[in-house]
């Protein structure tokens, strides 16, 4: 029998000195489990506690190794304090960060996980130091890390990124433009080799005709290097076109997890629905008639009781407004997941499993 | 191998570095070339005066006393004890400077330190250091020096100490607030999250960005500091007579006003055309330094 | 002379300075009364500097204005003094990206639209309340009475950009100017501020021009879409026109960059490069470095304008050519 087929991509080559896959193909390559975070807001002379921002409150999910997880939600939803707290820029109140089997606090000292995760931020000039050249800073963290050649590796992804290490080495951020920034930052963040890179709005700021040279550099970055993307944006057609699976947050709480195909045909959260029913037509003949939501979304702070979408939500009951739904499989097994009443025959929801949303 | 996108979008002016940068913003800003040369000269006249061959500037005649400006001998006149105003103007400008730079210098390198660690730190530290500096601030800047000079006793080694006790607290703000700034921006997360220690993040990304804006306002400090120390002699409770310096040499012509009023003003003039100068020079120094314009 | 509400006839906007920007390159452009047209394009292409044209809000000393402007028969361009002041607010007014930016911090919401109505028509403080009470309901404010005495502060950012509008139409103006009014909102928010936009249009009747980067913003408000790039026009025509029948080819490596229709995964048809600087007056077509379908005369000259049909156009050799990129 042939065994040669020339359609099979080449192997993804790991970038150098990655650090080796410890828990198999099969061990996810993060997992979060009721991670919560809450940031006291103070006020007065003394600086006394007045109330709490619960920014992150008890949010669940895996990143299976190799695929692009889309994170998706609306200002104070807390998709960027969760960032945050998967690089350890922030500390987590309570809850699991697991790295390839390893325990963030336990076997996974923040070290090491600072050298499997990276991060892209959304602000292209905010991210880079105005005093360093494009090399230096690329540079910067393969150095910190104690990686041999930091230069040469920082212009090897120079090149890579597509700035021409000859002409850009040198320069200063403020010298090139918003998309040549937006490479600068992915080539510090792979410069000290991570496996899972966090990208926070990373294309949100770029001109749409940029964005699409940014979104194909990042997927040949991905088969390339056989990297793990978290991918974060408000842009649903962006989250769609990079993602394998897709995330939704609410006011700090997962609501919705499915594979993108599943969500994009049926949204299972009403809160998800809505979202999705927000995004603008693109045909003429046939634009959005009515908001699918009225007002904005709740503050964070006093979050509602129960479940936190229940005071926008069209199909509320008594049981939203004091039990919090859990985050449980549509089918048995099933990948897509939601938080929602409606899905729980058992919740006293007067309409749970009417198939109200479709 | 992929294809790359095509970058043939124009850059600016071929790389060059920060400072060179700065350099060719101030050569085209004539007014701060300006303070700058006239603060240029009154230092290196104060540092080369004994070989400038001009008279003792401790040296007095009891007939030759308060000639006024344009006398044969004595260009700029002669004080109420008759010693060469040229000199001790030149001879003061040693003192005058000295007290009034050192004190700055100091406060730049203490209070910068003490406000970029609260500014980098946040929290209790930030707390603390903040609080502490705030009682400073309780006080008019003249009235503490007046009162820990006073407290340490004439003197000019009193007058740097309580000069640059006072000058403390508003650098310490300023670089705090600076600090503050950058610290909230994403390089510094970035840095952060690539493992680097909280003093390798200080020294390679925090310094080179909050230094020049402190730097500038030290600079508009120092003719602050001059005034004061001015104030201080004035009052007899700094440069002790018959040194010269401005400020003292203004209280000590402050009698001879009636008699000979241009002759009298002539230390507060070299007051006020040296911060006046220092003071053009920090704003020119100020929008040279501005990166993005 | 047409019902034309705005006519902006070769306009040409250019920075002086410390370095020369060539904003705005020849354009020309009509709005009818009661139509809201787009002006879509990505940062730096002129859009925003058109908007603040019309307002008159450039710095006159670094700024070398060329060309004609009429908005209702009033040429814009010589306007100055008290008539500049009646003709901001009453003939046109603006809602802004920021709401939190643009209105001020220490008076109530009520006041401050208020005082805006006091300043162009001469009816006592009783009436002007009541007029901002008016508005407040007509951009659906919940509880308008409340929401009179709040303070920016206290509003939400939907709020804050409902009251924005209500400001700029207190004094019914006949063209309203909307600057990406909705790109700092969420997506739940800006489809109702959008919608509330549209119908604020149809209530009204005045002639808006809104200016966006988003195709789908501009789908869903406008009837009429003016693709920009490099200060200069470079498509125009009806809505349904330019996403159905995309001619230029600018315009079309717009629509397939909004992804909406992208298969996933699939490698993006992405246009390369970024946009020009501006530095020197375009003499050729501004797009040509970036465009895939470029020829010689396209860098050797501006490129002939076609107009298929009255209100039309495109500026581009291939404009007869539909839809060819491979």
């Amino acid at each position: 029998m042939s065994v040669t087929e020339p359609q099979t991509p080449p192997l993804p080559t790991p970038l150098a000195d990655s650090a080796p896959d410890k828990g198999g193909p099969a061990q996810p390559l993060l997992i979060v489990r009721d991670l919560q975070k809450y940031f006291p807001v103070r006020g007065g002379i003394l600086g006394g506690k007045k109330a709490v921002v619960q920014a992150v409150d008890g949010v669940s999910f895996e990143v299976r190794k190799g695929e692009t997880l889309g994170i998706v939600g609306e200002s104070g939803c807390g998709k960027s304090t969760t960032a945050r707290l998967l690089i350890g820029l922030l500390e987590k109140d309570s809850g699991e960060i697991i790295y390839d089997g390893q325990d963030l606090g336990g076997a996974l000292s923040l070290r090491d996980l600072r050298r499997g995760v990276q991060m892209v931020f959304q602000d292209s000039y905010a991210s880079l130091n105005p005093r360093l050249t494009i090399e230096d800073s690329i540079a910067f963290g393969a150095r910190i890390q104690g990686l041999s050649d930091p230069v040469g590796r920082a212009r090897k992804l120079m090149d890579r990124v597509g700035l021409a290490p000859d002409r850009f080495a040198q320069r200063y951020p403020h010298e090139v433009s918003g998309g040549q920034r937006q490479r600068i930052n992915i080539a510090r963040a792979l410069a000290m080799s991570p496996r899972l890179v966090v990208l926070d709005e990373a294309v949100s700021a770029l001109d749409k005709s940029v964005e699409a040279q940014v979104l194909n550099l990042l997927a040949d970055l991905r088969r390339e290097f056989g990297l793990t993307y978290i991918f974060i944006s408000h842009d649903l057609n962006v989250v769609r076109y990079i993602s394998d699976r897709i995330l939704v947050m609410y006011l700090g709480e997962v609501v919705e997890i499915a594979p993108v195909d599943d969500i994009w045909s049926s949204q299972a959260h009403p809160y998800t629905k809505s979202l999705f029913s927000a995004m603008p037509s693109m045909d003429p003949d046939n634009r959005t008639k009515e908001p699918p939501l009225a007002g904005d979304p709740p503050n964070p702070i006093n979050p509602p009781p129960g479940c936190r979408f229940h005071t926008r939500c069209r199909f509320v009951d008594s049981v939203c407004k004091t039990k919090v739904p859990a985050l449980r499989p549509l089918t048995a097994g099933g990948q897509h997941m939601a938080a929602c009443h409606l899905h729980d025959l058992g919740s006293g929801h007067k309409l749970a499993g009417k198939d109200v949303l479709s | 191998m992929t294809a790359i996108d095509p970058l043939d979008m124009p850059v600016t002016e071929a790389g060059k570095g920060y400072w060179s940068g700065v350099g060719a913003r101030l050569i085209r800003d004539p007014l701060t070339l300006i303070c700058m040369s006239v603060i240029a000269l009154l230092i290196l006249s104060a540092i080369f005066a004994p070989w400038l061959g001009l008279g003792d500037p401790y040296k007095g005649s009891m007939i030759a006393r308060l000639k006024p400006i344009g006398t044969p001998g004595h260009i700029l006149g002669t004080d109420e004890q008759g010693r060469d105003m040229l000199a001790r103007l030149i001879y003061g400008g040693r003192l005058t400077l000295f007290i009034g730079l050192t004190p700055v210098v100091l406060a730049f390198f203490i209070g910068g330190t003490l406000g970029i660690v609260a500014g980098y730190a946040g929290g209790w530290v930030n707390t603390l250091i903040m609080r502490t500096v705030d009682v400073f601030f309780a006080f008019p800047s003249v009235l503490l020096a007046i009162a820990i000079s006073g407290a340490l006793g004439a003197g000019i080694v009193n007058s740097l100490v309580s000069l640059t006790i006072v000058f403390i607290p508003p650098l310490t703000r300023v670089a705090e607030a600076v600090t503050s700034g950058v610290r909230a921006l994403d390089y510094i997360d970035a840095a952060r999250a690539s493992g680097a220690s909280a003093l390798t993040v200080i020294r390679v990304h925090v310094i080179g960005n909050v230094l020049s804006p402190i730097f500038v306002y030290a600079t508009s400090l120092t003719s602050v500091c001059m005034i004061l120390a001015a104030g201080l002699s004035f009052l007899g409770i700094g440069v002790r007579p018959p040194e010269p310096e401005w400020g003292l040499m203004l209280n000590t012509l402050r009698s001879a006003i009636y008699v000979n009023p241009w002759l009298s003003a002539l230390p507060g003039l070299m007051i006020f055309i040296t911060s006046l100068c220092l003071n053009l020079l920090s704003d020119g120094v100020r929008s040279a330094m501005n990166v993005r314009d | 002379m047409t019902t034309n509400l705005v006519d902006i006839r070769n306009l040409s906007v250019r920075f002086t300075g410390a370095r020369t920007v060539h904003a705005i390159n020849d354009l020309t452009l009509t709005l009818q009364q009661g139509e809201t047209l787009a002006l879509l394009g990505e940062s730096g292409s002129g859009k925003s500097v058109t908007l603040k044209t019309l307002l008159r809000l450039l710095p006159p000393k670094r700024t070398q204005i060329d060309g004609a402007i009429e908005v209702n028969g009033t040429d814009v361009l010589t306007l100055s003094g008290r008539k500049l002041q009646a003709y901001r607010g009453e003939e046109v007014s603006m809602v802004f990206q920021e709401p939190g930016l643009a209105l001020d911090p220490v008076y109530t919401v009520g006041d401050q639209i208020a005082e805006a109505v006091m300043r162009h028509k001469r009816i006592s403080k009783v009436e002007a309340i009541s007029t901002a009470l008016d508005m407040l309901r007509r951009v659906r404010i919940p509880s308008p009475e409340r929401r009179l005495k709040n303070y920016p502060h206290e509003l939400s950012g939907g709020m804050l950009q409902r009251v924005m509008i209500a400001l700029a139409l207190a004094c019914r103006p006949r063209l309203l100017l909307a600057d990406e009014p909705t790109t700092a909102l969420d997506a739940t928010v800006q489809i109702q501020i959008l919608l509330l936009l549209r119908d604020l249009q149809k209530e009204f009747g005045m002639g808006v021009i809104f200016v966006t980067h988003d195709i789908g913003v501009a789908v869903e408000v406008s009837e009429r879409i003016a693709v920009m790039y490099a200060g200069q026009i470079v498509e125009e025509g009806t809505t349904r026109e330019i996403i159905k029948d995309p001619r230029h080819p600018y315009t079309r490596g717009l629509l397939a960059a909004n992804l909406h229709d992208a298969a996933r995964g699939a490698r993006l048809n992405a246009i390369p490069g970024a946009p020009p600087a501006l530095e020197t007056r375009p003499d050729a077509c501004s797009f040509a470095p970036r465009c895939p379908l470029a020829e010689d005369r396209c860098r050797a000259a501006l490129p002939p304008v076609h107009v298929p049909n009255a209100r039309r156009r495109v500026a581009c050799i291939h404009a007869n050519a539909p839809l060819a990129v491979g």
